[in-house]
């Protein structure tokens, strides 16, 4: 059994008055690729932020390695070693694409960009062709691109995945999850994914959460919830 | 052979280019939009979707080209020489964006009394005329709020009526935003990736909403979308582009087995013609609710059956090919 690497209890993240976690239990162990899925709304991305601490969890406990993250800085947070490709990318849209990728690598202090950059470019063929062009002028896929790749550039122990695959060609994301695999399986890398393609994050996770109006409400490996009829139903089935 | 679309069709364009400085973004393309149709532009990331819909939108003045809108009562409009605002209030073309672009702080229902603020202005003898009372804005005004209520419940918004536009889930901002170009009574809707961020269910709901745009509202619709299973689902149309210029022009069944899109797009060889079953099941869908729960077990005693579906439309969405084939595997089990 591999350590924990991330543990949340009972996180409970409210936007105002309004309660948009209540009381969330999970997991991450060192090596494995978690996901939650959930629909539209469910509080998933809200998870991911609460992690990072905007929004503050106002109960419960996020511990990181041990340490316990829940009231530290967001930047603090950033160099215990957690990344993330937030939904909405949120790339600096006035910066080179180069530039953007050296910005995920500051944590390091910039120290694995030679080593690192050359991977990104390979996973995005499309970044190094257009590295020296302002990020605000990508296209919206090529933005995603852009941001899953300064996350990798901080070289985390954690990598945050928020809808990697959004606005994305099939061809690409049939990539981008073919390198979440590869970096797992060959680097170890510690993975926590939100994706509305819930049948191929299943078939991708070792941990699998499912998230309905704030809660967990099933939890178990990725291909244990395949199965389930329940989750069948409400998140792998199109139109019905 | 003459295709739908090229018979009098409500948008032609022809020999668009569009250039950035030394960059071509689009390069002499040329494809028509039939009426009462859906048409689909799909392609690679960067290959210039989004620069087609800122060309007919009015938001880029192409560089070369003709953007001809015709709405078939004898009304034509040259796109390209229009400003900005008329291609909504004269040319009737409405728009979402890929990265929502919505009044987050008003509420949703005044996001779309906004949408219907020239029929309003118009109502209110420019502010004076409500002022004092006179004209028709009470009734205008009330008319703007019956329509904004017709599309929040088409898009299942109505019980968030009054909260706040950014408050809303991206899938909700989402159809808000359609919801949002439907008041303005487009002739011409173009879409940019309504279905990014959906569930499989969500985006069945989509194609059914956009089912009834097209059907029940005349409007021709224009899509960009990498969600196979609302491409492939819906489109009457196909267009694809690659580095600005356009690989294939036909219907979903042509150009899903086209060597040039599967090469530059969809990546892997498309099986089957899983697609077709999509699309039946799609149209007998129900109404889809919008919790997860009650779709549960509803859906539970009738496992076998829908496992399959579940693969297939399941897969498309944004993987499409090969993750299918996994997918139908993943359906069996």
């Amino acid at each position: 059994m591999n350590k924990v690497l991330l543990q949340g209890q009972g996180i409970e993240t409210y936007y105002g008055k309004i309660q948009a976690l209540k009381g969330i239990d999970f997991q991450v162990n060192e090596g494995e690729i978690a996901t939650v899925i959930g629909s539209n709304g469910a509080g998933k991305s809200t998870l991911m932020m609460t992690i990072f601490g905007t929004p503050r969890a106002r109960a419960g406990r996020i511990v990181f390695d041990g340490q316990d993250i829940t009231q530290m800085p967001t930047y603090e947070i950033a160099h215990l070693g957690l990344a993330q490709s937030p939904e909405g990318r949120r790339i600096f849209p006035r910066m080179t694409v180069l530039e953007n990728l050296q910005m995920g690598a500051t944590v390091n202090a910039l120290r694995n960009v030679t080593e690192d950059l050359p991977k990104v470019f390979r996973l995005f063929p499309r970044l190094e062709e257009r590295q020296s062009q302002r990020a605000g002028t990508l296209s919206g896929g090529e933005q995603q691109m852009l941001a899953i790749g300064r996350a990798m550039m901080a070289r985390p122990r954690l990598l945050l995945l928020d809808e990697p695959s959004l606005g994305l060609a099939p061809i690409i994301v049939k990539q981008i999850f073919d390198a979440i695999r590869m970096l797992n399986r060959q680097e170890g890398l510690t993975v926590l994914l939100v994706e509305q393609n819930a049948n191929h994050a299943l078939k991708l996770a070792h941990r699998a959460y499912v998230m309905v109006n704030g809660k967990i409400t099933m939890s178990g490996t990725g291909q244990e919830l395949l199965k389930r009829p329940e989750v069948r139903a409400a998140y792998l089935e199109g139109g019905h | 052979m003459v295709r739908d679309w090229d018979n009098n069709p409500e948008l032609e364009v022809q020999h668009l280019t569009m250039r950035f400085g030394g960059l071509v973004a689009i390069g002499d393309l040329s494809f028509n939009v039939a009426r009462k149709q859906i048409t689909a532009l799909i392609g690679p990331n960067g290959a210039g979707k989004t620069t087609v819909f800122n060309c007919i939108t009015g938001f880029y003045k192409p560089t070369e080209g003709m953007l001809k809108l015709n709405h078939g009562d004898g009304k034509q409009f040259l796109l390209e020489r229009m400003d900005d605002f008329r291609v909504n209030r004269e040319a009737r073309v409405a728009r979402t964006f890929q990265n929502i672009r919505l009044f987050s702080g008003m509420t949703v229902v005044e996001n779309l009394m906004v949408a219907q603020h020239n029929t309003l202005m118009n109502a209110s003898g420019y502010t004076i005329g409500a002022l004092l009372g006179i004209g028709g804005y009470k009734r205008a005004a009330a008319e703007a709020l019956d329509k904004a209520s017709y599309w929040l419940e088409k898009v299942n918004l109505l019980d968030r009526a009054d909260d706040p536009a950014g408050d809303l889930s991206y899938g909700a901002q989402r159809r808000l935003e359609i919801a949002r170009a439907m008041c303005t009574n487009p002739r011409l809707l173009c879409l940019d990736e309504p279905a990014a961020g959906l569930n499989p269910q969500e985006s069945g709901e989509l194609n059914k909403l956009l089912r009834t745009i097209r059907d029940e509202h005349d409007a021709a619709i224009l899509l960009i979308e990498h969600d196979m299973s609302v491409v492939m689902g819906i489109s009457d149309h196909i267009v694809v582009l690659d580095y600005g210029r356009k690989i294939a022009d036909g219907t979903p069944d042509e150009v899903k087995i086209d060597p040039a899109v599967i090469r530059a797009y969809l990546g892997v060889e498309d099986e089957e013609d899983e697609d077709l079953v999509e699309e039946a099941i799609v149209a007998v869908a129900p109404d889809l609710a919008g919790t997860i729960k009650p779709a549960a077990t509803k859906q539970a005693p009738t496992k076998p059956a829908p496992a399959k579906r579940a693969a297939k439309s399941k897969a498309p969405a944004k993987k499409a090919t090969k993750s299918k084939a996994a997918a139908k595997k993943a359906g069996r089990k």
